[in-house]
């Protein structure tokens, strides 16, 4: 058994060449869908389009600016067109900022769709300045997150990271501060559950929700500003991560981008099989938030471990690597870096299984020697945790040892009371406590093992890989729209025209302009 | 605390078993030994030792011993606590309610489907009338579901069909005719002049009129729903809050077996 000559595990002996062909196969699945992604566009891609050219608030009825806008130019059915060129159109004739635009608009006393049409290039040229202003302030962002990695310096070990779910902004502030000076590394706050659902995106701080509270701007600046405070004491960069999914998927990475998110969970599949979203919509949704994430440089953690909590883990671990495959191949359409794939997977065999942390292990080896430069996100125990905190603690454990093992880099936190309650402090401190433990009692074990030749772990990988791009080839054979239709992930069945959002999916004109998607991705591309 | 391996506390008391004197067991029968542990929001010192003994014994136990403590955050202070219970329960006296509205997990309900329906059950739900709120009927019905349980589209032996948000109770009885609905499910969130109850009575009333109401269970949820409520307006159950897919199943299934017996 050798390392091979990049210095990149190999300690499962995978065959290279299943490997690339997997990889070849769930690009060209991925290709299928990337040239219908590309003829659509949605109504929460132009909705961001506005947030994007600093239109934001909301009229007095609570409905966002953004969704007024985009609502106006529906009615004219003329949004296939984007709604960037009514916007530039419109500040050709008027004096106004795109905000003005938008509150006259609401307030009925404005009407774009009426402007005779300028030129577009002229219309390109009035946008150019909003644009590019935009596009600074977000890389602002990025070099202020580098500069403080480089400040503080960024950890080797894998990166702790805790949920808050207060369902209150203000309460997860003190929650987050403590769970930071307790070790955590990265946090999330846990949005109200149905705000996937939503078309449209709450404003302003909110402290209601039920099981977590709403995903807004202005929570987001909220926590970054605390984080980077408690950080700040504790010469430590703290991450900020949210949700990225639902019916707003581009919107929330926008808002997230403004306010220096650094991960976000951004998952092609999740919405349609878990939230029952439209799957078109989905996919192009899903295209244009990956850009903006790429940009903004954030890690994007993919919902893979949704499918362990539905379908069996030993079963079903070939799904699990299949769809890490075509997330891949549609982060990478969108700009995304290996280094901002946080694919994910989980935790979730069975304890009564025979031999069943083998199999664990086998499985998080696979995925790091396979996406050997994505930041791993490795998700813990709940399916099998029954309430008896004790044998918890010790599941827990087990999952620690794997990830300090395999190089998992994003390690949500299992917790002792997963089933009873949303973490006590001292659960918190309990499970950062055992994680730390783990990570330096056996930091080094991964290197200083081998895996017996052709014995179980090897073999097992050899055959979630295999069965993987069996798979893989099936779902190339009849299409990735299709496979979800037939039920083929998580068990689950979804139709192509069922789910909530298709209306908002709309067929682009012919000269259709969105200038984010243009500009972003050439600078990403341009090695930016 | 005792002395590791080897207690040298003194044991005298009766270590006989007294059914109307029922105590925690550790090692020793009446020796009524816990485990606790709890947070106080409070420094780590000394003082804090005593306050964490002084709160045990106020709870009811007899000498208590901090057997452990550390400082979660700067006025945290995480205690785990070992003492002897000096209160004891008469368990002679006790009656257990027998609730029949036990829940059954999602596995036991596909089990009992298997065996006493022996086919699919047919679910249809929706938020209906002007209602958008999709959170109730999706909680109960989406594969993810809620708080850790999986709503109805994950169990097996159910074929379940969620219309959304703001369907009309005309739509709502089409398609459940179309689809031969055995369980029908209404969420409304939502509630402005009780106009919820005016646009469930409405249901009721159509399902009559349509000659359907008998083949169908009807079942209305929602925050402001009382079971009360609900059998008032001729449902045949009504959920409030904290109530999961598994409940809801749980009384469905049940009442078409006995319906079939009746």
């Amino acid at each position: 058994m050798k390392e091979n000559m990049k210095g990149i595990d190999n300690k499962l002996n995978l065959e290279p060449s299943l490997i690339s062909d997997a990889r070849n196969t769930a690009k060209s699945i991925a290709d299928d869908i990337q040239q219908f992604i590309n003829l659509h566009t949605t109504t929460t891609i132009e909705r961001t389009v506005c947030r994007l050219l600093g239109i934001d608030g909301v009229d007095e009825f609570g409905v966002p600016l953004p969704n007024i806008v985009v609502e106006h130019i529906l009615t004219g059915e003329q949004l296939g067109k984007g709604i960037a060129y009514f916007i530039g159109n419109a500040l050709l004739h008027t004096n106004f900022s795109p905000q003005v635009i938008a509150e006259k608009i609401s307030k009925k006393k404005l009407d774009i769709l009426n402007f005779p049409a300028k030129n577009i290039v002229k219309i390109k040229e009035v946008l150019k300045p909003l644009v590019d202003s935009t596009l600074r302030k977000i890389l602002a962002n990025k070099r202020k997150r580098e500069e403080l990695l480089e400040h503080y310096g960024d950890k080797e070990r894998p990166l702790i990271y805790v949920i808050v779910a207060t369902g209150n902004i203000y309460e997860d502030i003190v929650q987050a501060q403590a769970a930071a000076k307790q070790g955590a590394d990265v946090i999330a706050v846990i949005r109200s559950t149905g705000q996937s659902l939503l078309d449209y995106v709450p404003y302003g701080p909110t402290i209601e929700g039920f099981g977590g509270t709403y995903a807004t701007q202005e929570n987001f600046r909220l926590m970054r500003k605390a984080l980077d405070q408690v950080g700040e004491e504790l010469g430590r960069y703290i991450r900020l991560t949210n949700y990225c999914s639902g019916l707003c998927m581009p919107e929330i990475a926008a808002m997230g981008a403004f306010e220096r998110l650094d991960m976000m969970l951004n998952d092609a599949l999740y919405g349609i099989l878990f939230r029952d979203i439209n799957m078109k919509r989905t996919m192009i949704d899903q295209f244009f938030s990956r850009v903006i994430n790429a940009f903004a440089g954030v890690i994007i953690n993919t919902g893979e471990d949704n499918y362990l909590t539905t379908d069996d883990a030993f079963q079903a671990a070939h799904t699990v690597l299949a769809s890490q495959f075509i997330n891949e191949q549609f982060a990478l359409f969108a700009g995304l870096k290996e280094e901002q794939m946080g694919l994910g997977h989980a935790f979730e065999m069975n304890p009564d299984l025979k031999n069943g942390f083998l199999y664990e292990l086998s499985q998080a080896q696979m995925a790091h020697e396979i996406f050997p430069k994505a930041p791993l996100k490795y998700m813990p125990p709940t399916k099998y945790m029954t309430g008896n905190i004790f044998k918890g603690h010790i599941q827990d454990a087990l999952f620690n040892i794997i990830t300090i093992m395999t190089k998992q880099r994003i390690h949500l936190l299992g917790m002792l009371t997963e089933a009873i309650h949303t973490p006590f402090m001292s659960d918190r401190a309990l499970s950062i406590e055992n994680a730390k433990y783990i990570y330096n009692n056996l930091e080094s074990l991964g290197d200083e093992i081998y895996f017996k030749q052709d014995g179980i772990i090897q073999k097992r990988a050899r055959d979630v890989l295999k069965k993987s791009l069996e798979l893989l080839k099936d779902i190339q054979g009849i299409g990735l729209f299709k496979t979800i239709e037939m039920g083929k992930f998580a068990g689950i069945s979804r139709p192509i025209d069922g789910g909530k959002g298709l209306e908002g999916v709309i067929k682009k004109d012919n000269d259709y302009y969105n200038p984010f998607i243009e500009s972003m991705l050439e600078k990403l591309r341009g090695g930016k | 605390m005792g002395g590791g391996l080897y207690s040298i506390e003194s044991k005298d008391f009766d270590k006989t078993l007294d059914l109307t004197k029922v105590k925690p067991y550790g090692d020793t029968m009446n020796d009524g030994k816990v485990q606790i542990s709890f947070t106080l929001p409070i420094k780590d010192n000394a003082k804090a030792t005593e306050a964490a003994i002084q709160l045990a014994k106020k709870m009811g136990l007899k000498d208590p011993s901090v057997v452990y403590q550390e400082q979660l955050h700067e006025s945290f202070t995480f205690f785990i606590i070992y003492g002897s219970v000096i209160h004891s329960i008469d368990y002679t006296m006790i009656k257990a309610d027998i609730v029949d509205t036990e829940s059954m997990t999602m596995n036991e309900i596909n089990d009992y489907i298997k065996k006493n329906i022996k086919r699919k059950v047919i679910v249809l739900g929706a938020t209906t009338g002007t209602d958008a709120h999709t959170v109730g009927i999706d909680a109960i019905m989406n594969m993810k579901g809620f708080a850790g349980h999986y709503g109805l589209e994950r169990y097996e032996m159910l074929k379940v069909y969620n219309m959304g948000s703001q369907v009309s109770n005309e739509d709502f009885i089409k398609k459940a005719i179309e689809l031969q609905a055995d369980i029908l499910l209404v969420s409304q969130t939502v509630t402005q002049k009780k106009i919820h109850v005016l646009n469930l009575t409405n249901l009721v009333e159509l399902l009559e009129a349509e000659g359907i109401r008998d083949d169908v269970i009807l079942i209305c949820g929602g925050p402001r729903i009382s079971n009360e409520l609900a059998k008032e307006l001729g449902y045949d159950a009504g959920f409030g809050p904290r109530i999961y897919a598994e409940n809801v199943a749980s009384f469905f299934i049940k009442e078409m077996v006995k319906r079939k017996k009746d």
